[in-house]
């Protein structure tokens, strides 16, 4: 059976179902990470003490964690447009570096990790570091999550542009939608939880 | 989506690229702002404005947001709705314990 409306819209939403779907999907990302963000705000006004983030986290670190994910949300965004100009080849380049971005972030995110780790901060050592492990792990997964989705649009998936090519722009799209949201967290979670 | 020609897709990227370099601009701001070493309030309040134009910008153009249908508007009107509700939430539960407990 053929999948309804994977290319052309509804004419009730005006919208492909994929991306319906797909910020159906952030919206409930949302209250995932507004939970946590509600969490820390309590946490943090109901302790009576608490860290200087910027003093025992290393911002150096997290400031270029932050470009690398800009950077991914621009070459990710490069590729998406790139398909649209017919451009196979140097999409798959722009995806490609938005897979290595995603490879760098986490390499950074370990090399902070097994820092803290071996200073013995683990996330039972306070309220600080177990908002922090979480918020950061949690944020770490949906990066995982959008490589193994970047690998999969460079690899097999990309059989698609020869046999359905408006269906695999629009699932670079909505993928690059899903990466953008990723990078929107990490926006707010720098400075909330390394600056402030 | 806006643009399908060519040359209104090459504009966009164009658009795209300007867009990195704001953010990046803006990544220097709010970490530059952060050692000087403000009061808590000011330091929470500007980091927040910063991180909420770079949310406008990664949300308004790379997720093309400024010209997308309704639907999602609705979509994104009540999850802000119930995000609130939930940074509200806990507030009440927490300060709105009866005298005597």
């Amino acid at each position: 059976m053929e999948i309804p409306y994977t290319v052309e819209a509804r004419s009730d939403t005006g919208l492909y179902n994929g991306k319906l779907g797909i910020w159906l999907f952030l919206a409930s990302e949302v209250m995932l990470f507004g939970a946590l963000f509600s969490s820390l705000i309590l946490i943090r006004t109901g302790a009576v003490s608490w860290p200087r983030a910027s003093e025992i986290l290393n911002v150096p670190l997290a400031t270029l964690n932050t470009f690398v994910l800009i950077g991914s949300s621009v070459t990710v965004i490069m590729a998406w447009a790139s398909l649209r100009l017919g451009e196979l080849k140097k999409a798959k380049i722009y995806l490609l570096v938005t897979l290595l971005c995603g490879f760098g972030f986490m390499i950074i995110k370990a090399i902070e990790y097994s820092t803290k780790f071996s200073h013995h901060l683990y996330p039972s050592t306070s309220n600080f570091f177990a908002i922090y492990y979480t918020m950061t792990g949690l944020h770490g997964l949906h990066v995982i999550g959008g490589m193994v989705m970047f690998a999969y649009l460079l690899g097999p998936g990309s059989k698609m542009y020869n046999t359905e090519r408006e269906r695999y722009i629009n699932r670079v799209e909505i993928t690059g939608l899903y990466w953008h949201f990723v990078d929107l967290v990490w926006i707010f979670l720098f400075p909330t939880l390394y600056l402030l | 989506m806006s643009g399908h020609t060519v040359e209104e897709i090459r504009r966009e990227t164009r658009v795209y690229l300007m867009v990195f370099v704001a953010l990046a601009v803006l990544t220097i701001v709010t970490v530059g702002v952060s050692y000087l070493h403000l009061n808590t309030t000011a330091a929470i309040v500007l980091a927040l404005v910063i991180a909420s134009v770079k949310g406008f910008l990664v949300a308004g153009y790379f997720m093309h947001l400024l010209s997308e249908k309704k639907l999602i508007f609705i979509v994104l009107a009540l999850t802000a709705f119930f995000f609130l509700v939930l940074l509200w939430g806990p507030w009440q539960e927490s300060y709105d314990i009866p005298s005597g407990q």
